[in-house]
């Protein structure tokens, strides 16, 4: 079951974030007439992948990914996108209050019911921790009574052991081909990475189905500090 | 890009042989090297828009490639560069690319600030 939502606000750093790992969850939002606010932090300029085979340069992926964003959001519903023009890899380097300002401006203007980002410490590329940092401290300054919700994607390997299982866990099955139609939008990002799925989900009918039900959820901790 | 030939990059590269130019130097093996156990760390440095200026400069190797410039005080170098292109700014974009397609290594040169 999918818990209702006023208006979910997403806040990541680079572009796909959204994306990877999420975007069913966004897509069954939108289906169900949740707005949905997304703030991108960076237009991931320092991307490693850059297609397979690749099509982009250093100086041409900031362009390529803010486009391939573009068509994601489109793609998943999403109505509202807001970028903070920050660099890739050097979001933690800000001065996070300056960070939780931004953030807290888009919360106090779209009074979302959860936010959606990764868990803290648990995001393991640098940008996603210090972003979801700001988003704690952003939240963390109001009145306790309004504080939206903050569910936490966490990707570490020992996720699990520290956090224990997921709070939340959604069945996106019924939006596989937007989730996936979303993940192809990121073209720069996921070629190789879909070209290789593919390549497994051939192999056997048992790697078919472990790559179908790995998909087809997708799991949050709620962040209670 | 297309693959590196010597003689174009070396053509390119001494266009900004004694002048005031702009350098972006990075490499990196992913964010998620660790993770995914591609390597026991995630390594990574990058440098954009250091103001640099070399007297001496060129390209060796057979491929991938190497490209050291001699500085009056030091040195720039980059190993593993695979592809060149001289964009329509002229700007000398060199990478490195493994068989994914994805950038392990990056050494470009231009006489105007790239953008932040």
């Amino acid at each position: 079951m999918l818990p209702k939502q006023r208006h979910v606000l997403a806040v990541f750093p680079h572009p796909d974030d959204e994306t990877f790992g999420k975007a069913g969850t966004v897509a069954m939002y939108t289906k169900a007439g949740t707005p949905v606010t997304l703030i991108c932090g960076t237009l991931g300029q320092m991307g490693r992948n850059m297609g397979k085979p690749f099509f982009a340069t250093r100086e041409k992926l900031p362009m390529i990914r803010k486009k391939e964003l573009e068509d994601a959001c489109e793609i998943l519903g999403i109505k509202d996108l807001r970028l903070l023009g920050l660099r890739d890899k050097t979001v933690e380097f800000e001065d996070p209050e300056v960070l939780a300002d931004r953030i807290g401006e888009v919360i106090a203007e779209v009074r979302p019911s959860m936010i959606l980002t990764y868990y803290p410490k648990h995001g393991v590329h640098p940008d996603h921790d210090a972003l979801s940092a700001a988003t704690v401290r952003a939240v963390a300054r109001l009145p306790e009574d309004e504080r939206p919700e903050i569910w936490g994607s966490a990707v570490t390997k020992n996720a699990r052991a520290v956090l224990g299982e997921p709070d939340i866990v959604i069945d996106v099955r019924e939006v596989m081909d937007i989730k996936l139609a979303a993940m192809r939008a990121h073209r720069s990002q996921s070629e190789a990475m879909m070209k290789n799925m593919e390549a497994e989900a051939a192999s056997s009918e048992a790697a078919k189905k472990a790559i179908e039900e790995r998909l087809g959820t997708e799991v949050y901790w709620i962040y209670r500090g | 890009m297309e693959p590196i030939r010597r003689e174009a990059v070396d053509e390119a590269i001494s266009r900004f042989v004694n002048q005031d130019v702009y350098l972006h130097l990075e490499t990196t093996n992913g964010a998620y090297a660790a993770l995914r156990s591609e390597a026991s760390m995630a390594v990574c440095a990058y440098i954009r828009n250091g103001r640099v200026k070399f007297h001496r400069g060129s390209i060796a190797g057979d491929g991938p490639y190497r490209v050291g410039l001699k500085m009056d005080t030091g040195w720039i170098y980059a190993e593993g560069l695979t592809d060149y292109e001289v964009d329509e700014e002229g700007r000398l974009l060199l990478a490195g690319h493994d068989g994914d397609g994805r950038i392990a290594v990056a050494l470009q040169l231009s006489l105007t600030p790239f953008p932040m």
